[in-house]
């Protein structure tokens, strides 16, 4: 669904993440919120109000849209994170469980 | 005689006053609620939402009894609500516990259930002091601090605002009136016959019930009635909506049927003051991590201050004027609790005339004992 804009250095030098479980190479300096839009399933989260599906919406950490799990941390706002080598991006649905 | 506006005037319109005046109208009397603005203190809109009967009444069995009956009514009530106007008040009674951190406070606490058992009469009451790991088969989230906890099954909780919504709207359903922006600013008193004025108007009516909280001090005054209320603030942690982990409330610690954990219990004497303070917020966080560790990972999402409504002794006040009979007075700071024994025995109380005997010990007389020199 989203592709990168024709003006983004396509030499910018790749980072490998894990998104949903699947390694994956992202531009260097991109968001963990872009790395799941170009390879997530579309919804990065569901709310833990009716269960509904959502997206990243304002990618500069207004809207809490983003909310994901980034190495296993919750609630993480996902365009405020720049990403890492082996860094893991998931989805967060519902309502965050419980850590021991 | 002249017009009248109301068969009954009620003088407040929180949890108190809208439990009395839904069982008003739903007795078939006319009610009209005046209700001041939002600078109101609004103690319904800050409460914590137990419907808690383990530490309520010790050395008054008067006002365990009061309580007990009150949350044996909740369930009924709340279903009552929700057929009348669709509003979930979110009551649930799993039973509670009081979570104790160290020796000196559970052994405070065993004494202090002994007390209730002892005086709870035909009532009866039932307890159980759980260990650590009988505690932790209720509340497996328990941390290792945890020295032990207070059980009964009379305990649970409810939704505050949902269930004010629920008496508002049942009250209306039932053809009462509700006036909003209405500060009374004098009362023209004489028995059977008042005459409020709020708001610019002036309502007249043969009986007015007083359940304005804090303002009940300076209303009672205009009605012959010594009610001697200060405010207590209570300061609450609410944080993000987690998946169930806690199955029953406790005195401090709750999770709510959305899935926030609301923390509180603080009591200070800040005079109107109604704000938050980092100490106070951060001592509760401190006791809510140790009591459940994993709370450490919450993320707090909001925290506010809250005015209880206190008596010089912590009881309830209740009481129909002696020099201006047809006034009567309903103050508590357990609004919750209480909501459904208002709603169902107070309200038919004030239609009847008369308080009984076993609300007697709950009348402002006890105010007017000296202090011994």
């Amino acid at each position: 669904m989203f592709k990168l804009l024709p003006e983004s250095n396509p030499l910018a030098p790749a980072v490998t993440v894990v998104v949903n479980g699947r390694s994956v190479a992202v531009p260097q300096g991109c968001s963990a919120a872009a790395a799941m839009l170009m390879h997530g399933g579309g919804s990065t989260r569901t709310t833990p109000v009716s269960g509904e599906a959502r997206a990243p919406y304002c990618m500069m950490g207004l809207c809490y849209e983003c909310l994901m799990e980034i190495d296993g941390e919750p609630n993480q706002q996902g365009c405020l994170v720049i990403v890492r080598e082996g860094m893991h991006i998931n989805p967060q649905l519902g309502k965050p469980g419980v850590k021991p | 005689m002249s017009s009248r506006d109301a068969d009954v005037l009620v003088l407040g319109g929180g949890l108190v006053g809208t439990a009395v005046a839904y069982g008003l109208a739903r007795l078939g009397q006319r009610v009209l609620v005046l209700d001041e603005g939002d600078i109101a203190h609004r103690a319904s809109r800050g409460n914590f939402g137990l419907v808690w009967v383990q530490s309520k009444g010790f050395g008054v069995p008067e006002y365990q009894r009061w309580t007990r009956r009150s949350a044996d009514d909740w369930a009924d009530f709340s279903a009552e609500l929700l057929s009348e106007t669709g509003v979930a008040s979110g009551h649930e009674r799993p039973g509670g516990v009081t979570i104790c951190l160290n020796e000196e406070e559970l052994e405070r606490r065993r004494k202090r259930m002994e007390q209730l058992h002892l005086e709870a009469g035909e009532t009866q009451f039932q307890y159980e002091m759980l260990n650590p790991a009988e505690l932790k088969k209720l509340i497996p989230a328990i941390g290792p601090e945890v020295v032990g906890a207070s059980f009964t099954p009379y305990d649970g909780h409810a939704n505050p605002l949902y269930t004010l919504r629920a008496l508002h709207a049942a009250l209306l359903k039932h053809g009462g009136r509700y006036q909003p922006n209405a500060r009374v600013t004098a009362v023209d008193a004489r028995p059977g016959d008042f005459r409020v004025s709020a708001g610019g108007h002036s309502y007249a009516a043969p009986k007015v019930v007083l359940a304005a909280g804090l303002g009940n001090k300076e209303l009672g005054a205009m009605v012959g009635l010594n009610v001697p209320v200060r405010p207590v603030r209570g300061q609450i942690i609410v944080t993000e909506r987690m998946q169930p982990v806690l199955p029953m409330p406790t005195l401090m610690i709750r999770q709510t049927v959305e899935g926030t954990i609301m923390i509180g219990e603080s009591r200070e004497e800040s005079g109107f003051d109604d704000t938050t303070s980092p100490e106070i917020v951060h001592t509760l966080a401190q006791r809510a991590v140790k009591t459940f560790p994993f709370l450490r990972h919450a993320r707090i999402v909001r925290s506010w201050g809250a005015l209880r409504v206190m008596s010089t002794d912590g009881l309830p006040v209740y009481e129909q004027s002696v020099q201006f009979p047809g006034a009567f007075v309903c103050t508590c700071h357990s609004g919750v609790t209480l909501a459904a024994a208002h709603a169902r025995h107070y309200a038919r109380y004030v239609v009847e005339g008369a308080l009984p005997a076993e609300l007697a010990r709950f009348s402002t007389g006890r105010f007017n004992v000296q202090a011994a020199a």
